[in-house]
């Protein structure tokens, strides 16, 4: 896809993932539009997926190891064509299969999570799956740069670094914020490359809203070996949607309908502009 | 009289996996720098390229274990039960029990017979813990053949399990020709009719001793071993109960959520009768040797035998 068409993508995934907040009354914008573009990029450009055939063997897997951005992940999945996307408005609600963190029973999804720190493991654990059965796929993982305070991301990072899995690709979706506030204020992880670099991690710094960053980075990955990389993704909490831009207030908080209306009327107009270019 | 011959069931979970690699070629065996304690250390000497240390990280391997599963591989994660099902608990729960990944957690030196070590390493609540996990299957061997035996049924069987091993050497009970292991069913050891002793594990052996000496007493016990702690036989301990009308527990685990517990459970919905939890009564346990400490905590067969006289007054 061209970076125009990514973006338009974006910018619909950006919909439906506050359709589908505002439609549960509850669940967590603020990381999910953050990380939408890097979503899109994942399941429209760089995995090797098929919709129709969600599990199927060769597939590259991706573990949403911050999993309570669960609505990026199922709005990316929906437009991608593994449900439909009006399937989204049954979030979190009693008998859908929209649960709200992820669970591997969702077609498309390859891991249950979202109890911090545990994706990234598992995802590890594909990746050496992979290797010692000589299996070609690649794994990818989106942490979140609050969930870096779980002790547990940096046990797996120790393993991947330790192993050399550079089939593995970790992305660190960088918005700065976390639930009680910016993270430097709460208790930052900080330095992140610092920090990957020692545990025998390729690190590439990007801009999580730039295409053309996004995929030159996973380029990068890919052609990286004897160890694992990590994409430090600096982005915007609530990207794309102008009252929840930076605001860690929408970390985990639906819209009202009023509200709902003006950020769908801030993604119309993104999209408006999008088709002009 | 031929001499007792003495296995640890960790050095049946071992010999077991070793054993079971060849048949296996998808079973891989993880650890926590415990290999040597474990006994996976068998199993990586045969297959080294199958054997993954963890290092002391035992929640990342836990997450490691349910990815390897993931990719059609069948993981065995071993540790030390109160690493494995103690600290790594929140771990086996979201990422093996709730999406139902087909990993074998393998915990040893589960229970006061760490000995030495002390309360710190002497887990009385792993079955308890992973009893509560949705699909989990707990299991607790006796003995050698019986931990031998449930290496290679959790193998069998596609979900995932948890199977408890002791540090310390104990008599092998089951060695007979008969000798079958159904995962989930209750074995009758002994008839009786008088009351129903029902235990697990390494109180097994205490169990059928205890039964002796209530014999020299003109007491008729009928011995039940539960080796499948989840799903519970409860036909087994329903059945029995109807015919002695009590029913004693033994295990070396916490009264508070293990066999004693589940048994209790069981009776309550479908036959309620008195029964007497015998196990760690609430309390830590401490450093002395195994048979100090299974002294002291009366789960010997004289202690157990002690307990139900007095449960029978």
């Amino acid at each position: 896809m061209t970076n125009l068409e990514l973006q338009k993508m974006a910018n619909e995934v950006r919909k439906g993932i506050l359709t589908a907040v505002h439609s549960a009354k509850a669940g967590h914008p603020g990381g999910s539009l953050s990380a939408a573009d890097i979503y899109t990029y994942l399941y429209f450009e760089e995995m090797n997926i098929d919709p129709k055939n969600p599990n199927k063997e060769d597939r590259d897997r991706f573990v949403l190891s911050k999993g309570h951005t669960a609505p990026g992940l199922y709005s990316t999945l929906a437009n991608r064509g593994y449900f439909p996307v009006e399937d989204l408005k049954t979030l979190r609600k009693l008998g859908s299969y929209l649960q709200g963190h992820p669970c591997i029973h969702i077609p498309g999804v390859d891991m249950s999570s979202g109890s911090l720190g545990q994706g990234i493991s598992a995802a590890v654990g594909m990746a050496l799956g992979a290797k010692v059965q000589g299996k070609g796929n690649r794994v990818y993982c989106l942490v979140g740069d609050g969930e870096a305070e779980e002790g547990q991301v940096w046990e797996a990072a120790m393993f991947a670094g330790h192993r050399k899995l550079d089939n593995l690709c970790v992305i660190l979706d960088y918005n700065g914020l976390q639930i009680d506030g910016k993270l430097e204020e709460v208790c930052s992880a900080e330095p992140f490359a610092d920090k990957f670099k020692a545990f025998r991690f390729h690190v590439i710094e990007i801009n999580a809203h730039d295409f053309d960053e996004i995929r030159a980075a996973f380029k990068e990955a890919r052609e990286t070996k004897c160890q694992p990389t990590v994409i430090i993704a600096h982005s915007v909490k609530g990207k794309g949607v102008s009252f929840m831009e930076n605001n860690c207030g929408w970390h985990g908080k639906a819209p009202n309908d009023e509200e709902y209306a003006i950020a769908m009327a801030d993604l119309e107009k993104v999209g408006e502009a999008l088709c002009q270019k | 009289m031929s001499e007792v011959v003495k296995i640890a069931t960790r050095e049946s979970y071992g010999n077991a996996l070793k054993e079971l690699g060849a048949e296996f070629p998808n079973l891989v065996v993880l650890d926590a720098d415990l290999a040597a304690a474990t006994k996976t250390g068998v199993f990586k000497k045969a297959y080294p390229d199958r054997f993954f240390d963890c290092g002391i990280a035992e929640c990342n391997m836990m997450g490691i274990a349910a990815g390897l599963a993931t990719t059609g591989l069948i993981p065995f994660a071993s540790s030390f039960a109160m690493f494995a099902a103690g600290r790594a608990y929140e771990q086996v729960r979201n990422s093996i029990g709730y999406p139902h990944l087909n990993v074998k957690i393998g915990a040893t030196h589960a229970g006061i017979t760490v000995g030495e070590d002390g309360a710190t390493h002497q887990c009385n609540e792993d079955l308890a813990l992973m009893r509560t996990i949705p699909g989990m299957v707990v299991m607790c061997p006796s003995d050698d053949v019986e931990a031998k035996a449930a290496v290679r049924a959790a193998i069998e069987y596609e979900g995932p399990v948890y199977i408890r091993f002791g540090r310390a050497a104990v008599p092998v009970i089951n060695d007979r020709p008969d000798y079958k292991f159904e995962m989930g069913k209750g074995v009758l050891l002994k008839e009786g009719k008088d009351v129903t002793i029902v235990a697990t594990g390494i109180c097994v052996d205490s169990a059928l001793q205890a039964a002796e000496m209530l014999k020299a007493d003109g007491i008729d016990a009928e011995v039940i071993n539960i080796h499948t702690i989840k799903p519970l036989d409860e036909d087994i301990i329903v059945k029995s109960a109807t015919k002695t009308g009590k029913v004693v527990t033994v295990e070396e685990h916490s009264v508070i959520g293990g066999l004693g517990s589940a048994v209790c459970d069981a009776l309550c919905a479908k036959h309620p009768v008195p029964v007497k939890k015998l196990g760690m009564q609430d309390v830590f346990g401490e450093s002395g040797s195994a048979s100090a400490l299974v002294e002291k905590y009366h789960l010997d067969g004289k202690g157990v035998y002690a307990d139900i006289k007095e449960f029978l007054k």
